[in-house]
């Protein structure tokens, strides 16, 4: 069987046992597909794997919504990473969560630059292993000046959508910073250099996990995910700490923050 | 627990950007961008984003409203006294002081189909050319 096969038959059997209300997976509907929440009964012959969606910010709005609800979700790598994240910062109860790991092909690992491009527990698909993003290794040639002038042009040409902020499943600030008018004018065009941009993207240090929805929804083609990459890398190097990678460790924030450092 | 995405077309301009509305137990929730879409390609700008939030708002008028009188107070009406009251007060307007009396003004959110009813409608019904729209305003 294929992958598709696979998912399907795994969401059926998951949604049988009657563990759970309903499984959150991708369905085939117009030109695209979108997230779903399937439930017991329903046909499984539209579900489908890609392309992908922010799905773990739309779990967190379903266990919200049903504060007692037990549901499933159809994972891939960053998905399963944006929810630890989301976990830790109690946003998510990975209690109620059951999960099916699906592992991402090499074509789509290529299409997301992706360097963890599987799941902790992989139950459908074949491991592919991660790449080095290509646009950060033509970052990392650039000197300063010219690192300042690449971020400035691309900047230059946003259209302050909020597109980035709306998507990512890390942002789940009830007051946003970026809707704080000392740091973002409103009734101007283009935003702050570098306040909007980099606000963002300190917010970001220890939470992104690469999913790539920010780059997807910009309508400017910002390649934001650079940036977010160099600062999970210098988190990585200062603080030993990857996001996303286990849901035992201590963000840096909260550990460096602590007497002895925890 | 119910969760479904509809697909739709952005009713805020007339580029006409794909999107999903987020359906949650039968409540209007959120907007997503669809990807792989032939104009917008999984992009929205900031008011495609929030395409959801006039839906429910409860500011949205839900009935038709009638000033009875210039400097009156609004009032809210039927569908049936609301389109009574147009086309008598049009009628009137037409009688006294010609079809170039009347403007109508249409919309950019409209359908290629809905923006050509309102222009034949004023043209061979009312017998004026004062169409516009609200790009150019």
């Amino acid at each position: 069987m294929d992958r598709l096969a696979l998912t399907q038959e795994a969401v059926k059997q998951l949604l049988e046992s009657g563990e759970v209300e309903g499984v959150l997976a991708l369905r085939a509907s117009g030109p695209s597909t979108v997230l779903h929440l399937y439930r017991p009964g329903d046909d499984l012959a539209d579900l489908a794997l890609w392309p992908k969606y922010n799905a773990p910010k739309i779990m967190d709005l379903l266990l919200q919504a049903g504060p007692d609800a037990r549901l499933g979700m159809v994972v891939r790598g960053c998905e399963e990473r944006g929810l630890i994240e989301l976990a830790k910062h109690n946003q998510v109860d990975l209690g109620r969560i059951q999960l099916i790991g699906v592992a991402c092909s090499a074509e789509e690992r290529d299409g997301c630059r992706c360097a963890w491009p599987y799941p902790s527990r992989i139950d459908v698909g074949e491991k592919t292993e991660g790449i080095a993003d290509v646009l950060v290794a033509e970052h990392e040639k650039l000197s300063l000046e010219e690192r300042a002038a690449f971020w400035q042009k691309h900047f230059a040409r946003c259209i302050k959508c909020y597109a980035c902020r709306t998507v990512c499943p890390q942002c789940f600030c009830e007051v946003c910073m970026l809707e704080d008018k000392l740091w973002v004018h409103t009734g101007t065009m283009t935003p702050p250099f570098p306040t909007y941009h980099l606000i963002r993207a300190y917010h970001t240090v220890a939470k992104c996990v690469g999913c790539m929805e920010c780059e997807a929804a910009c309508p400017a083609d910002i390649p934001l995910p650079v940036l977010y990459a160099l600062l999970r890398r210098d988190a990585e190097e200062l603080f030993g700490y990857v996001p996303g990678r286990s849901v035992d460790e201590l963000p840096p924030l909260v550990v460096e923050t602590l007497p002895q450092g925890g | 627990m119910e969760y479904r995405n509809v697909l739709t077309t952005c009713a805020y301009c007339g580029c006409g950007c794909g999107l999903y509305l987020e359906v949650l137990d039968g409540k209007v929730v959120g907007t997503l961008a669809a990807k792989n879409h032939a104009i917008s390609e999984g992009k929205l700008c900031v008011k495609g984003w929030n395409s959801h939030a006039y839906i429910h708002h409860a500011d949205r008028l839900s009935t038709p409203q009638i000033r009875d009188r210039r400097g009156g107070e609004l009032r809210e009406a039927t569908w049936d006294e609301a389109l009574d009251f147009v086309a008598r007060r049009l009628n009137e307007i037409k009688a006294e002081s010609g079809p170039d009396a009347i403007g109508f003004m249409t919309s950019a959110k409209c359908t290629n189909e809905e923006n050509y009813l309102v222009q034949k409608w004023a043209r061979a019904v009312v017998g004026t050319n004062n169409v516009d729209h609200c790009a150019r305003l």
